[in-house]
């Protein structure tokens, strides 16, 4: 079996590290081009963590504006796409906290036993289970199935597979270890991979086509 | 090596950030182990669909507005420094 493609680096690191010496020494149209550069990212990212549009939307604009104020503290010994994905992650989780004020979100929210995550069911899918469905519809089961996990393992998910950090990378952008990321990571496949169980197994005949 | 084994290292397993000694221990142990299989081929499916899947795309009238928006109060900061 073969193992998963790694997500190429967004950017070379060199062009990179130019826009953000010239950034740090106040070229703004420097800093607009690494805000054209990491938008999209930073506003998955937000999404994902917050679960709502509108505070996503706020926390682009937070995150960048943050990242402006304290380029003359960046030490430039990480990535700036790191540090900005570090930035973005706190601006998030605040949000969520305040939405959710009942209910105190962590990262370090590791409230389940490994137990949790043990898989329950075992089923095949069909070679391209995501084609059973539209566009639409496949983007709402997506959606609604991360929005179960908890933030902590969504993130790192999130990081990890989507966004393509690697594991030191994610682990420097949440303040957590490399054995904890991993082990948020391994919970976080397996449950998602749970929760699609329900819609991606494959029928057996008779079942209908969905 | 016991299923339980062989879900601890998945991850690293799927990430291919394991030593050549333990990925053979782990690919014999798929060549008998249906379970394990199919757990891991639908790990790795939920992984590339969730990667593929393009969710929460940001939209280009939004994009415009949120970099004006952002660039603007970088100015007014720069102005006020």
């Amino acid at each position: 079996m073969s193992t998963i493609k790694q997500v190429n680096e967004p950017e070379p690191a060199t062009e990179e590290l130019a826009l953000v010496t010239a950034a740090k020494q106040g070229d703004v149209g420097a800093f607009e081009d690494l805000v054209r550069r990491y938008d999209r990212n930073v506003f998955r990212i937000a999404q994902h963590i917050t679960q709502n549009r509108e505070d996503a939307e706020d926390v682009v604009q937070d995150a960048f504006l943050k990242a402006y104020q304290n380029l003359p503290q960046f030490q430039m010994q990480s990535k700036f796409y790191t540090w900005l994905v570090r930035i973005a992650v706190n601006e998030a989780l605040m949000k969520l906290r305040k939405r959710r004020p009942e209910r105190f979100v962590s990262l370090d929210e590791d409230v389940q036993t490994e137990e949790d995550s043990m898989p329950r069911e075992i089923a095949d899918w069909s070679p391209n289970p995501e084609q059973q469905y539209n566009q639409a519809e496949l983007k709402d089961i997506l959606g609604k199935t991360i929005q179960g996990l908890p933030a902590g393992f969504r993130t790192v998910f999130v990081l990890r597979d989507v966004e393509g950090l690697s594991t030191e990378e994610t682990a420097e952008a949440l303040e957590l270890s490399i054995p904890a990321v991993k082990s948020r990571l391994l919970r976080a496949r397996l449950q998602l991979r749970e929760r699609l169980n329900k819609y991606f197994k494959t029928r057996k005949s008779g079942d209908g086509n969905k | 090596m016991t299923c339980r084994d062989f879900l601890k290292e998945l991850t690293d397993y799927l990430d291919n950030a394991i030593d050549t000694q333990t990925k053979a221990e782990l690919e014999d142990h798929l060549q008998w182990c249906h379970n394990c299989y199919v757990i891991c081929n639908t790990t790795k499916k939920t992984i590339e669909i969730y990667r593929d899947s393009h969710l929460y795309e940001l939209p280009d009238d939004l994009r415009t507005r949120l970099r004006s928006a952002i660039m603007s109060k970088c100015g007014k900061k720069d102005s006020t420094a």
